[in-house]
C-alpha cells in the first residue's frame, strides 16, 4: 500500500521586501536583493516554496570602533577609517551580499557627528559599493531621530533599509522612509505583541509601508537567550504562515553585534586554555548563533567576522538544495 | 471563529425594498458594513414570500459582488434559487444549508461538487432536531459519509449542530457544545462546525448579551464559523478576544481592529 506522507498546509506566506534599487528603478545599485516569500517553515521545501534564500550582510562602522575584539584588525586595520573603504573591502574581498552601516560616529556619547556627516558617510559608502545599503542609528533616539530623515533625503531612490523604528519611538524613522520610498526596520524587545502591535503603528501611519518593513525581533548570542528570540521569530513564522499579515513580513538579526560581545568569544586563550583559540571560537559561536536563528526563520543575517560570513554563506546553500519529493 | 455576515436578508425592510425596486444602495451599504465589522463571509437570503426567488438571489449576489470580494453564503432551502445563484458567484460560495435527508443531500452533494462548494449540513431530518448530542451526532455522521460518497471532503462541510432559543429549549445548550466537540472526532480531516448565532436568543432580552456570551462558550468547545452579524461590535469583540484566549491569534493592543481587518 501507498504511504501518504502527511505535509503541512500552510494558508499564507510571508511578505517579500525588495532592498536597493538599480539605476532604471531610480537608484545606484547593481543589483537588489529580494528577502521573504517563503510559504513554508525554514529549508522545508517540500512543504512549500521559499524563493528568496536568507541573505547574509557584513557590519560597518563609519568610525574606527574602539572596542572591537582585536581579531579584527587583521581582516578590517587598513580600512577602518575609512567606510568606503571598508565597505569594498567587505563585498570584494569577503563577499558581502549587502552592508550593513551602523552611523557610530552620531552618537553624543562618542563623536556626536552632525546629521550631515552622516548622510556623507552614507554617500561614500554607497558610491563605493553596489550591493543594497541597510543603515542603522547610533542607538540614541533624540539623536537617531534627527540623522534619519537627513540620511533618507540624501540617499532618496536608493531604497535603503532603515532603522529603527521601535514603539516609544517609530515615527521620525517611519515618516524618513515613507517620505524617500527606504524600508523601515521595526524592532521590539524579544517581545511579540510588541512586535506585531509595532507593525500595525506603523501601517496605520502609512499603508505604504506595509510591504517595506522588516522585523528586528532583537537577537541574543548563543548562550545568552538565543531560546527566547529563537521561539518569538519561530512564533512570528507560524503566525505568518496561518495568515496574521500583521507578523508576515521578513525579519533581520544583528548576530556580530550580539555574539562579539560576549566573554566566549572574547576571552584570550591564555585566560581560558581548556576553551581552544579565541578567533575560531569567536567564529564558531557567531555562525552557531546564526545557525541556529536560520532554522527560526530569519531572513537576513548581519555578521561581523568575515569567516563567519563565509561559512554561513555556505551553510545556507546547503539547506536551500531542494528537498522537495 | 468566522464570521458569516447575516444581514443581506429579504426578512429585512430595507433588503426587501431593494429587491423590489431592483436598487442595490442598501446590499452595498451592508455588504461593506459587514465585512468592515469582521465578516469573512457573507450570507445571502431572499426572506420569505419573494415572488421571483431566483431573480432575487441573483440580484443580490450580483450588487454584493459589485462592492466586496468575500465569498458568499446561499442561504435558501429551495435548491433551484441556490443552483441559479451558485452560476454568478465569483468564488467558491458555501450552500446554506442541506438536512442529513438523503433526496436533499442527493440534490445539493451534487451542486456543491459541480461548484467546488462549501456545505451547511444540519443536524436534522424529516424527524426534526433531536434532543440529545448522540442522536445530533448520528445525523452528523451521516452527512459527512454522504458528503465523502459524493467526493466531498470533510473540510469543506460545515456542521450545525442547531441551536434553539434559551428560554425554549434550555436543555439543547449542554448538548450543543457537546455535539460539537464530538464532531471534530468522526473524520481526519474532521468537518468544520458552524451555529446561527442569534437562533440562542429569539424571542428573549438581552439578545446581544446572549448571543456573545454564547458565542465564546461555543468558540471554547471548538466552533468554528457562526452566521451572525458583524455589525454587533461588542460580539466580534467578544469573539477577537475569545480567539487570543484560545491562542488562535497572536496578542496586541489593537488585536480587535486587526481580528476586523484580516
Amino acid at each position: 500500500m501507498a504511504v501518504d506522507i502527511l505535509k503541512e498546509k500552510h494558508r499564507s506566506k510571508v511578505g517579500e521586501v525588495v532592498l536597493g534599487a538599480t539605476s532604471d528603478q531610480g537608484g545606484t545599485r547593481t543589483h537588489t536583493v529580494t528577502i521573504g516569500g517563503e510559504s513554508t517553515l525554514p529549508f522545508l521545501h517540500f512543504e512549500g516554496k521559499m524563493p528568496n534564500k536568507p541573505a547574509v550582510a557584513l557590519e560597518i562602522w563609519d568610525t574606527r570602533p574602539e572596542n572591537w575584539n582585536p581579531a579584527f584588525e587583521n581582516y578590517y586595520g587598513d580600512v577602518f577609517d575609512d567606510p568606503a573603504a571598508w565597505a569594498k573591502k567587505a563585498v570584494e574581498e569577503y563577499g558581502a551580499e549587502l552592508i550593513m552601516l551602523r552611523l557610530a560616529s552620531a552618537d553624543p556619547e562618542d563623536k556626536n557627528a552632525s546629521a550631515e556627516e552622516c548622510a556623507e558617510n552614507v554617500k561614500k559608502v554607497l558610491g563605493a559599493v553596489g550591493v543594497p545599503l541597510i543603515v542603522y542609528g547610533c542607538g540614541n533616539n533624540e539623536k537617531d531621530n534627527e540623522v534619519m530623515p537627513v540620511v533618507a533625503e540624501a540617499a532618496a531612490g536608493e531604497n535603503l533599509l532603515l532603522g529603527v523604528a521601535e514603539q516609544e519611538n517609530y515615527k521620525a524613522v517611519a515618516s524618513a522612509c515613507m517620505a524617500h520610498q527606504h524600508n523601515v526596520i521595526a524592532q521590539s524587545p524579544i517581545d511579540i505583541n510588541i512586535c506585531k502591535q509595532l507593525n500595525i503603528l506603523i501601517i496605520e501611519m502609512s499603508a505604504a509601508l506595509s510591504n517595506k518593513i522588516v522585523i528586528d525581533p532583537t537577537v541574543a548570542a548563543l548562550g545568552y537567550g538565543i531560546e527566547y528570540s529563537y521561539s518569538i521569530m519561530e512564533r512570528a513564522r507560524l503566525g505568518a504562515l496561518q495568515g496574521d499579515k500583521m507578523l508576515a513580513m521578513p525579519m533581520i538579526g544583528n548576530i556580530g553585534m550580539e555574539v562579539w560581545k560576549t566573554k566566549e568569544a572574547n576571552i584570550s586563550e591564555e585566560e581560558q586554555p581548556g576553551w581552544g583559540e579565541t578567533e575560531g571560537r569567536g567564529v564558531n559561536w557567531e555562525t552557531s548563533t546564526a545557525m541556529a536563528y536560520l532554522q527560526g526563520g530569519i531572513n537576513m543575517l548581519v555578521m561581523r567576522h568575515p569567516r563567519s560570513l563565509k561559512i554561513v554563506k555556505e551553510h545556507i546553500d546547503e539547506l536551500m538544495k531542494d528537498n522537495s519529493y | 471563529m468566522i464570521i458569516i455576515g447575516e444581514r443581506i436578508n429579504g426578512m429585512f425592510n430595507d433588503i426587501k425594498a431593494a429587491i423590489n425596486n431592483q436598487d442595490p444602495t442598501a446590499v452595498h451599504e451592508w455588504a461593506k458594513k459587514q465585512k468592515e465589522g469582521g465578516a469573512r463571509y457573507l450570507d445571502i437570503n431572499v426572506g420569505p414570500g419573494s415572488s421571483n426567488p431566483k431573480e432575487a438571489m441573483k440580484f443580490l449576489i450580483e450588487a454584493t459582488q459589485e462592492v466586496s470580494d468575500l465569498p458568499l453564503c446561499l442561504d435558501s432551502t429551495n435548491y433551484d434559487v441556490v443552483e441559479e445563484g451558485l452560476k454568478v458567484c465569483k468564488n467558491p460560495a458555501m450552500i446554506n444549508s442541506v438536512p442529513a435527508e438523503a433526496d436533499k443531500m442527493d440534490r445539493v452533494f451534487t451542486l456543491a461538487k459541480e461548484h467546488d462548494a462549501e456545505v451547511i449540513g444540519l443536524a436534522k431530518n424529516q424527524e426534526g432536531i433531536p434532543k440529545d448530542a448522540e442522536s445530533r451526532m448520528a445525523l452528523a455522521m451521516e452527512l459527512v459519509a454522504t458528503a465523502d460518497a459524493y467526493g466531498i471532503s470533510a473540510d469543506m462541510l460545515y456542521v450545525d449542530p442547531l441551536v434553539l432559543p434559551c428560554n425554549v429549549a434550555q436543555d439543547h445548550g449542554p448538548e450543543v457544545f457537546e455535539t460539537l466537540r464530538q464532531v471534530k472526532l468522526v473524520s481526519d480531516p474532521p468537518p468544520k462546525t458552524v451555529v446561527g448565532l442569534s437562533n440562542i436568543s429569539q424571542g428573549v432580552k438581552n439578545r446581544e448579551l446572549i448571543n456573545r456570551t454564547f458565542a465564546v462558550m461555543a468558540m471554547a468547545n471548538g466552533l468554528d464559523a457562526a452566521i451572525a452579524d458583524a455589525a454587533d461590535e461588542e460580539l466580534v469583540a467578544a469573539v477577537a478576544t475569545a480567539r487570543i484566549i484560545l491562542n488562535m491569534d497572536i496578542y496586541c493592543d489593537s488585536y480587535v481592529d486587526v481580528f476586523k481587518q484580516q
